[in-house]
């Protein structure tokens, strides 16, 4: 049931996804009942999460595309090659 | 697919029709637009020479996609193997008695002031980015695909041809570092 701190913060990790198992869980959570510094990281990793959420919304929102001019520099390309 | 639904190759059309999708693609995987736009360069042209080599039975796109995922494994392994290692700084005793325990300068230390200010601040983004941007490559490409662009686990593992055990080994070490670069730049100025 014993687990390092490198292993207790991996889990909260893994846990920021939901992908944590129960076992994991409970090793955690025991852990996290005894040490400070790993109860600290919980709870700002928890924070993390919610200024990545800011990160990824805004990603989602986003649409990359190319430009016309890089689209005809790449075909161009391509013609030669079909070309030769 | 029946046999009448046997699909050809039109490289003619490569680009108009496949492009933007290819390139949104690979955007999600590398997050560097000049990259990604080499990427999807190179190819429609390994797509070009082997052409002969399609049996016409998945779509156009599933093949071409078949092809850049190749390309962005090969780009994964290049920034696996060399330098990519050495930047990595660990935040725990890697041997002896205290194995696993925090190193002193990376145990978190509490973040005084008005931390849901900083939160809704809309700087954060920038300062989020810079510091993700500050990973060493591989976790920055592995911690972007899972956080950001949110692409499956699975899916991770399989396209970068990592196990899981890696993969959260990889998240742990570039969410600790991504915390520590937050309190430094962020949360504690």
């Amino acid at each position: 049931m014993k687990i390092t701190c490198d292993e207790a913060t991996e889990i909260c990790d893994k846990n920021q996804y939901k992908e944590a198992s129960l076992w994991e869980r409970m090793k955690l959570g025991i852990h996290l009942f005894l040490c400070k510094k790993c109860g600290l990281y919980a709870k700002q990793n928890k924070m993390m999460s919610v200024c990545l959420r800011k990160l990824k919304e805004a990603e989602s929102l986003k649409k990359h595309h190319l430009n016309q001019d890089e689209k005809e520099f790449m075909e161009q390309e391509l013609q030669t090659k079909i070309k030769s | 697919m029946s046999v009448t639904d046997k699909q050809f190759l039109n490289p003619e059309k490569w680009v108009s029709s496949y492009a933007d999708y290819l390139f949104n693609y690979t955007i999600s995987r590398v997050n560097d637009r000049d990259l990604a736009k080499d990427l999807v360069q190179d190819t429609f042209f390994s797509a070009l020479k082997a052409k002969d080599n399609f049996k016409g039975e998945s779509t156009e796109r599933t093949w071409l996609i078949a092809i850049l995922k190749r390309k962005i494994v090969d780009y994964y392994r290049k920034i696996n193997s060399t330098k990519g290692k050495a930047e990595v700084r660990m935040s725990f005793y890697a041997e002896g008695e205290r194995e696993g325990e925090w190193l002193e300068e990376h145990a978190p230390t509490d973040w005084s002031g008005e931390i849901e200010k900083k939160i809704e601040n809309e700087e954060l983004a920038i300062v989020l980015e810079k510091c993700i941007e500050s990973l060493p490559k591989k976790y920055g490409m592995v911690f972007r695909m899972k956080t950001v662009h949110q692409i499956e686990t699975e899916d991770i593992c399989n396209e970068l041809d990592i196990t899981a055990t890696n993969f959260w080994v990889i998240i742990h070490r570039a969410r600790t570092q991504l915390r520590k670069c937050m309190e430094e730049n962020w949360f504690k100025i």
